[in-house]
């Protein structure tokens, strides 16, 4: 067993083979985290936000929706009515831009959320088992995928939505079924280079059937790049969302939304630049983080990789790497 | 545990336990199909070790790919005859194959690294190799994957079984494979090459290991290797292959002694000896004929030391030395032996 934060740990000897073995609990994932400055201040900025979103209700000092427009367009950090200061400002119809964004929030991030899940059950199973079993299935599957990418998204999410109308449900309608094609073509990437492994081989010698093969066998495998996906899915989702509401076609007033916000907040961006500024902040926020947090999430669930970022402690071994590195 | 292939109509306990009759691989490539294997026969009995020898390319491990079925791409196309306690095997349907791979035949691979599945604990692994036969829950499943890492030797099991593949030496994951074919308990074990990543000492634990487990459970081994010191120290009856076909087949003293193809007799010169006052190795000229350009007649003849003109123009027959050891070589005419067809079992 090497010392804790050695460099470069010496091949250990065949004895040294037993006191490798410790598996990983939570607090071995925490203190990774804690060691890493700019996805900690993601993970805390991610979890404010989701904390705010969860509690909008209590948390809110002032109805979203409701007007006042004695007090329209105040700059942050103003008195309010009820005694609660408007910290960030009120928007053009005297509505509180905190309580708004953080009811903004819920809308925005649950659809990014909820529709990356959606499109991510359907583009892996159909990606997994093109690429697993092939033949007229693969074809039939990506040629889908292969003409439904040729479509700008956008437009026909647009078209999409301006016949069946805006809203919660449609967004996420729409979302899962456009974007769906991006987790099909990974997982039928990935699917092609694990079917010809030796590990599926052998599963198969034991008697596994296809289905618990790519269940079992190919998808955990799959799994670290599909997460990473999954998390810039989220952020793609969210900017979308805003996009088509500030088009007019997502969320509807009164209902706030970002994208909405930031809609509303165009023709005053001269006299109220909070009224614009702070959703986009929120966006550009909230998307950064989902990035960086990706990026980390992909080498932590690798069993291969994250040794790296796992500190050794005292009085706690740890893994440490088979062969030694340069 | 309850077999499943146990209820099928042909199932009979009587028949030998594994035969194979003239089995041949053929792939369609863009150069043209050939025939990676081609006409193959063998039988074992409970208990023996059946030793396949051969050098790289000879369609030695496509032979035992073909006869648990997953013979990969690109699509080979295999025909011939294999029977597992009376049960045919090629043609049968999915089911009935799967219902044999691991309870009747399991295989062990060559590089046990890659086998098995990086992004899952061995625990797993091995514990999956009950609950793909349902009725054994998540928790006894695992303990009984680690008595099996037990009975394989590898220490500390408990805490080892929560380590992921890379964490082992190429040893211990050779084990883990051995522990993962036998935990369906198989009347047969196909070996594919078992030691040929290791060490000569961990190679040694290994082939004793098998031995032991053969000696408990009277499992049959089919073993594959290009190491004739492996098939000396543990098989009962040896095969050599060339170029798809078995051109000797014979018990291991016997072939040690009396080998009879010039092929196996280069194998065996081409050993170094400590002993010996030769100062140069004895290669085989040449290299293995590729598989689409098999030249006409005995398949060996540009590399063969005692090729005649006859080599050339037509494949030999069988050329039986005695009731159990054949040769397929034109020199079994000279010596006056009994002659029978190269096609039949």
């Amino acid at each position: 067993m090497n010392e804790q934060g050695s460099e470069a740990p010496e091949v250990a000897p065949i004895s040294g083979e037993e006191s490798r073995a410790a598996s990983l609990g939570w607090r071995d994932y925490l203190w990774a985290l804690i060691d890493d400055r700019v996805t900690l201040a993601a993970a805390a900025f991610l979890t404010i936000l989701a904390f705010l979103t969860i509690g909008a209700d209590f948390l809110a000092p002032y109805d979203p929706v409701k007007l006042n427009l004695k007090e329209r367009l105040l700059p942050p950090f103003s008195p309010g009515a009820n005694g609660m200061p408007h910290i960030l400002g009120t928007d053009e119809l005297g509505r509180d831009m905190f309580s708004r964004l953080i009811f903004g929030a819920r809308v925005s991030v649950s659809i990014g959320v909820i529709g990356a899940t959606a499109s991510a059950i359907i583009g892996i199973s159909l990606g997994l088992v093109a690429g697993y079993l092939r033949g007229y299935i693969e074809d039939v599957i990506m040629r889908t995928v292969d003409g439904m990418l040729a479509l700008p998204s956008l437009l026909v999410a647009l078209f999409v939505l301006f016949m069946i109308g805006g809203g919660y449900l449609n967004l996420i309608l729409v979302f899962a079924v456009l974007h769906w094609t991006v987790y099909a073509r990974m997982a039928r990437g990935l699917a092609l280079t694990y079917r010809e492994s030796t590990f599926v081989a052998a599963a198969k010698s034991i008697g596994c059937r296809d289905s618990r093969i790519m269940a079992r066998h190919l998808l955990p495998n799959m799994a670290s790049p599909l997460l990473v996906l999954f998390t810039l899915e989220i952020a793609v989702l969210i900017l979308s969302e805003a996009s088509l509401s500030f088009l007019g076609f997502g969320i509807q007033p009164p209902d706030p939304s970002w994208g909405l916000m930031i809609a509303k907040g165009r023709d005053y961006m001269r006299s109220a630049w909070w009224m614009v500024t702070l959703p986009g902040a929120a966006i550009m926020l909230t998307a950064l983080s989902l990035n960086l947090l990706a990026a980390w999430v992909r080498t932590i669930t690798d069993p291969v990789q994250r040794w790296r970022y796992i500190r050794a402690r005292p009085g706690k071994s740890s893994e440490t790497p088979v062969t030694s590195v340069p | 545990m309850k077999r499943e292939y146990c209820q099928h109509p042909d199932f009979d306990p009587y028949a030998p336990l594994l035969t194979v009759e003239n089995l041949r691989v053929r792939f369609a490539t863009h150069q043209g199909s050939f025939h990676a294997v081609n006409g193959i026969s063998y039988s074992i009995s409970p208990g023996a070790t059946f030793g396949i020898l051969g050098e790289s390319g000879s369609g030695k491990s496509v032979s035992q790919e073909a006869v648990i079925g997953i013979v990969k791409c690109p699509p080979g196309v295999v025909s011939g005859s294999v029977r597992f306690c009376g049960i045919e095997l090629i043609g049968a349907p999915g089911r009935i194959r799967r219902s044999i791979r691991g309870q009747g035949i399991a295989m062990i691979f060559q590089d046990a690294v890659t086998a098995l599945n990086p992004s899952l604990t061995v625990g797993f692994q091995i514990a999956e190799m009950y609950r793909v036969r349902a009725g054994v829950d998540r928790q006894s499943a695992f303990r009984r994957a680690t008595a099996l890492m037990d009975r394989v030797q590898i220490p500390a099991a408990r805490k080892r079984a929560r380590d992921y593949p890379h964490q082992f030496s190429g040893g211990m994951s050779q084990r883990v494979m051995i522990a993962m074919a036998l935990a369906q308990d198989p009347a047969v074990l196909i070996a594919d090459e078992p030691t040929t990543a290791l060490d000569v000492t961990v190679q040694g634990q290994i082939l004793m290991l098998l031995r032991e487990l053969q000696l408990e459970t009277g499992l049959a081994l089919v073993l594959i290797t290009h190491d004739l010191g492996v098939i000396a120290e543990a098989a009962d009856h040896v095969a050599v292959m060339y170029a798809g076909r078995i051109v000797e087949k014979a018990p291991v003293e016997s072939i040690f002694r009396e080998p009879m193809h010039p092929y196996t007799i280069a194998l065996m010169e081409s050993v170094p000896q400590i002993d010996s006052v030769r100062s140069r190795l004895n290669a085989i000229g040449g290299t293995p004929p590729v598989l689409s350009k098999i030249p006409p007649g005995c398949a060996f003849h540009p590399r063969c030391a005692s090729c005649m003109e006859i080599c050339r123009r037509s494949r030999p027959f069988r050329f039986w030395l005695t009731g159990d050891h054949y040769s397929e070589c034109h020199l079994g005419r000279d010596a006056g032996i009994l002659a029978g067809s190269a096609d039949d079992g």
